[in-house]
């Protein structure tokens, strides 16, 4: 039953820029994206990281971000492309890190430089910031 | 009598007291709590000092004393290279550009980039309500409008949820938003709106709003694919007591992007003051605080417009203005629109009407930030400012206007078969994974389910016990695909995969993306808004355009012709040529051409037959006989009243057009002139028609009755009726022969 009604809206004129990277898109997996099939799922084949986006979209998706005036969108999937390769609970314990009263500017300092030293120079530089002005406005620990 | 003293006002302003929009709460204006829209005395005023390409004062404020926003703003937010250029210009010269046809879109957004806060506040406050849609016609991102639905209900009910999103991805919705009464369910409702909206249409958007980190968990899964809780508040204590930082923020919409999660944060008017925290300053001033930092985090939408708000941004003078130039300055900032209008701000249809459709008719990335497709009473978020009980309003007001706000009519077979499949689709897909089994009963009952209140008693246990397996057992999007392609839904389990690698390239999320039905992304970067005057912009298709004119009310003549065959009899057969009478007693009833054909009954749902037995007995209660007689020949009921009349012994005639309307005439007055009229036909009762022969008698007899008197109502007749009486019209008129002779016909069978 899915798509009965294909004929959604004067949309039909969007299809001008499909992805330009349609072809070579992989999951963070490595695997490309066109052998990610319902025969794929059945052989037992596909795990989450085949349903990960890669870092290679993300940034080049900045840069398509850049090139509409949208330099902040661009930083932020730039940033998106170094967190790719952070597990879940990581993330989640960075933002935890970062919300108010969480740490001390020690604290957030140190993070950023293992971030730093881990391939995560723009997430580092994010914590970097937060602590000096954290600090200033008492939102530390 | 009773006359009112000076304590209590007169009846005409109790009565008005009375009225619905006297239910909604209007303040005082006043600056100091924040309740002000557009602009407070406290606002500052827009500035900007750059020192060696550092903000080192914005908008009177110096970089030591930056608060936290503030200093988010300054270091990452604004683009210096034109921020000399745009601070410079007089507010109404931006607010010219913004408005005007002629001024490309892309150097309004070129400008606005190195705007501060302060500048774009006073810059959307000049712009009155005609200037903010024709903006908003010109700046939304993206080119084709769209919609989001609300899919929620208050028991958390999988296959209602799945029916209900199979409806909302059907109706057009291309995002669906659910979220739950208890928490722990949210992973049953994430996988029962990702089924129901795989059978209702391919590439809709799903998000599950619950606290962030569950929400962020759910999509790190694939059951969800974007995201838009990500508040923002204009102040630092109340940002601080959401407790987040912009920092805090910022990393959050990393981490949705890293997963390849579309995402939007959300604002609006009204969430300072509610939290006392508004600092005298005005909605809008602050909101241009949280879009200007939404913008500095790298977010690629802003859903506001009030939100939760909206009803305390309706309490204040140019509340409604306010609510909407918040979407403009969205889009003048380059980011995607999600324009609220998804809390009820009113008790009153005509307000919350009010609030809505200069948006619509604008057109928006998305019009609502949540329409709730489904009852008022099921919407766990409150209900929206439309709801299901709406649909059928916002069908027509798309219509009316020639607009396209995203949503489309769906036969109703076509209705219950998806809801069908798609309750069936998430039954078995929960019996599959172990997680929960339902009865045939429980499944008719969501499919038919007009809302929860239908369901009857359900085992609330069960679904927060599937919820936790769901979460527990780290089900992903991967597991419900291959249990729908194990249950035999092939073609979902595909469509969802299908989905799922479309997501990887991550062109979605670019601003202002949805995904088409054919799984094309439509966004910013794709389907760039060219609005540059008349003849340009988006315009609906022409299949589209009949999606939208085609509601399922329409009716046309053949319809009606139909609906007229299905009350036909075997009566009122021609009974051989009209005479003129002798008898004093003698009154004829002129019919007009169709009666006794194609016209059958008349507009208040009585048979022609049965009109015609009331005004024959009539007649005979004042002891005349009357005649029935077809002219064929005209329309104009004056004339066949006239022409009825001269006929008649008596001289005086009844006219009676098969819609039911009525007249006495006499033979020596003018065709338009007549002794009385029924001119309202679908009001018009047996008892009238039998007075309206008697009183025909009592003319004949040469008495002056009390004339019958138009029944009127205080309903909108032509609305309800003017569409059939064309169409009723139309039939008539194809059976007139200039020149045919009147006929007189049978009487037989009619009283």
């Amino acid at each position: 039953m899915t798509g009965v009604r294909a004929q959604q809206s004067g949309q039909a004129q969007a299809g001008q820029a499909q992805s330009v990277q349609a072809q070579s898109v992989e999951a963070l997996s490595g695997r490309p994206v066109g052998e990610l099939t319902l025969e794929a799922v059945r052989r037992g084949e596909i795990s989450l990281p085949d349903l990960r986006i890669h870092p290679g979209s993300l940034e080049h998706q900045a840069a398509v971000a850049e090139a509409h005036g949208n330099p902040q969108l661009a930083e932020n999937l730039r940033r998106s492309a170094e967190l790719t390769t952070l597990g879940d609970d990581e993330v989640l314990a960075i933002y935890e890190a970062l919300r108010p009263g969480r740490s001390t500017a020690t604290q957030l300092t140190a993070l950023a430089a293992s971030l730093d030293g881990r391939g995560l120079p723009r997430c580092a530089a994010l914590l970097t910031e937060a602590a000096e002005i954290y600090t200033r406005r008492g939102l530390t620990a | 009598m009773t006359v009112p003293g000076p304590e209590q006002p007169v009846g005409r302003i109790r009565f008005m007291d009375q009225q619905r929009v006297n239910l909604d709460g209007f303040a005082v204006e006043d600056p100091d709590l924040g309740l002000v829209a557009l602009r407070s005395p406290h606002d500052p005023g827009p500035g900007l000092v750059i020192r060696d390409g550092r903000v080192v004062e914005m908008d009177g404020v110096a970089e030591q004393d930056f608060d936290s926003l503030d200093a988010y703003i300054a270091r990452h937010g604004l683009d210096l290279s034109v921020a000399a250029e745009v601070m410079a210009l007089p507010d109404t010269e931006l607010a010219r550009q913004a408005v005007r046809p002629d001024v490309p879109r892309a150097e309004v957004i070129r400008l606005c980039a190195g705007a501060t806060p302060a500048k774009l506040a006073r810059v959307l406050a000049l712009l009155r309500p005609a200037e903010l849609m024709m903006a908003m016609t010109k700046l939304r991102g993206r080119r084709t409008p769209s919609n989001q639905a609300h899919v929620t209900n208050r028991l958390d009910d999988p296959l209602l949820l799945a029916a209900d999103s199979a409806t909302a991805a059907a109706f057009g919705f291309r995002e669906i938003e659910t979220t739950v009464p208890v928490l722990a369910d949210a992973p049953s409702n994430a996988v029962a709106c990702l089924i129901g909206a795989a059978v209702g249409s391919q590439g809709v958007l799903i998000q599950c709003s619950v606290e962030e980190a569950l929400e962020l968990e759910l999509g790190m899964r694939g059951l969800t694919s974007y995201a838009e809780t990500v508040s923002l508040y204009g102040t630092e204590p109340v940002f601080t007591d959401g407790d987040d930082t912009p920092w805090s923020k910022a990393f959050l919409t990393s981490a949705y992007a890293s997963r390849g999660m579309k995402m939007r944060v959300s604002s609006g008017a009204g969430a300072e003051v509610l939290m006392a925290g508004a600092e005298g300053k005005s909605m809008l001033y602050l909101e241009a605080r949280c879009i200007a930092l939404a913008r500095a985090i790298g977010a690629q939408g802003v859903q506001n417009g009030g939100i939760d708000g909206a009803s305390v941004a309706g309490s204040v003078p140019r509340g409604l203005r306010e609510l909407m130039a918040e979407n403009v300055m969205v889009m003048m900032r380059n980011l995607e629109s999600c324009s609220g209008n998804d809390a009820l701000m009113s008790e009153s249809d005509m307000r919350r009407t009010s609030r809505t459709l200069p948006i619509v008719l604008a057109g928006s990335d998305f019009v609502f930030s949540g329409f709730g497709s489904i009852q008022r009473y099921d919407n766990m978020f409150g209900p929206s400012n439309f709801n299901a009980e709406d649909i059928d309003d916002f069908l027509a007001m798309q219509r009316d206007w020639g607009v396209d706000g995203g949503l489309r009519t769906v036969p109703a077979s076509e209705i219950g078969e998806l809801r069908r499949y798609a309750a069936q689709a998430c039954r078995a897909v929960y019996q599959h994974l172990g997680l929960a089994d339902f009865t045939d009963d429980h499944l008719e009952r969501a499919v038919d389910a007009a809302g929860s209140k239908d369901l009857g008693e359900t085992d609330t246990l069960a679904v927060l016990s599937a919820a936790h397996a769901i979460r527990e057992g780290g089900l992903t999007v991967v597991d419900i695909v291959a249990a729908l392609d194990d249950t035999g839904y092939e073609a979902e389990a595909e469509a969802i995969m299908e989905m799922t690698r479309a997501r990887l390239s991550g062109d979605y999320l670019q601003t202002a993306a949805i995904f088409d039905e054919e799984l094309r992304v439509l966004s910013l970067v794709t389907d760039p808004n060219d609005y540059a005057g008349p003849g340009t912009g988006y315009e609906p298709s022409p299949p589209r355009q009949a999606e939208i004119d085609e509601i399922r009310q329409a009716r046309g003549v053949d319809d009606l012709r139909a609906e007229q065959a299905s009350a036909a009899e075997l009566l009122l057969a021609p009974a051989g040529p009209a005479l003129a009478g002798q008898d004093p007693r003698d009154v004829v009833i002129g019919v007009s051409p169709a009666v006794g054909r194609d016209v059958w009954r008349s507009l208040s749902g009585l048979t022609v037959p049965e009109v015609l037995g009331e005004l024959l007995a009539g007649l005979e209660e004042e002891g005349c006989a009357g005649r029935v007689v077809r002219f064929n020949d005209t329309v104009d009921l004056g004339r066949i009243g006239l022409a009825a009349a001269r006929l008649a012994g008596s001289g005086i005639g009844i006219g009676l057009q098969g819609k039911g309307t009525a007249l006495i005439h006499r033979r020596d007055l003018a065709p338009l002139a007549n002794l009385e009229l029924y001119s309202v036909a679908p009001a018009v009762t047996r008892e009238l028609y039998r007075l309206l022969g008697a009183n025909a008698a009592r003319h004949a007899k040469g008495a002056t009755p009390d004339p019958a008197r138009n029944p009127y109502n205080d309903e909108a007749i032509e609305a309800r009726y003017h569409t059939t009486v064309i169409a009723l019209m139309a039939l008539e008129r194809a059976w007139v022969q200039p020149g045919e002779p009147a006929e007189q016909l049978s009487k037989e069978g009619l009283q």
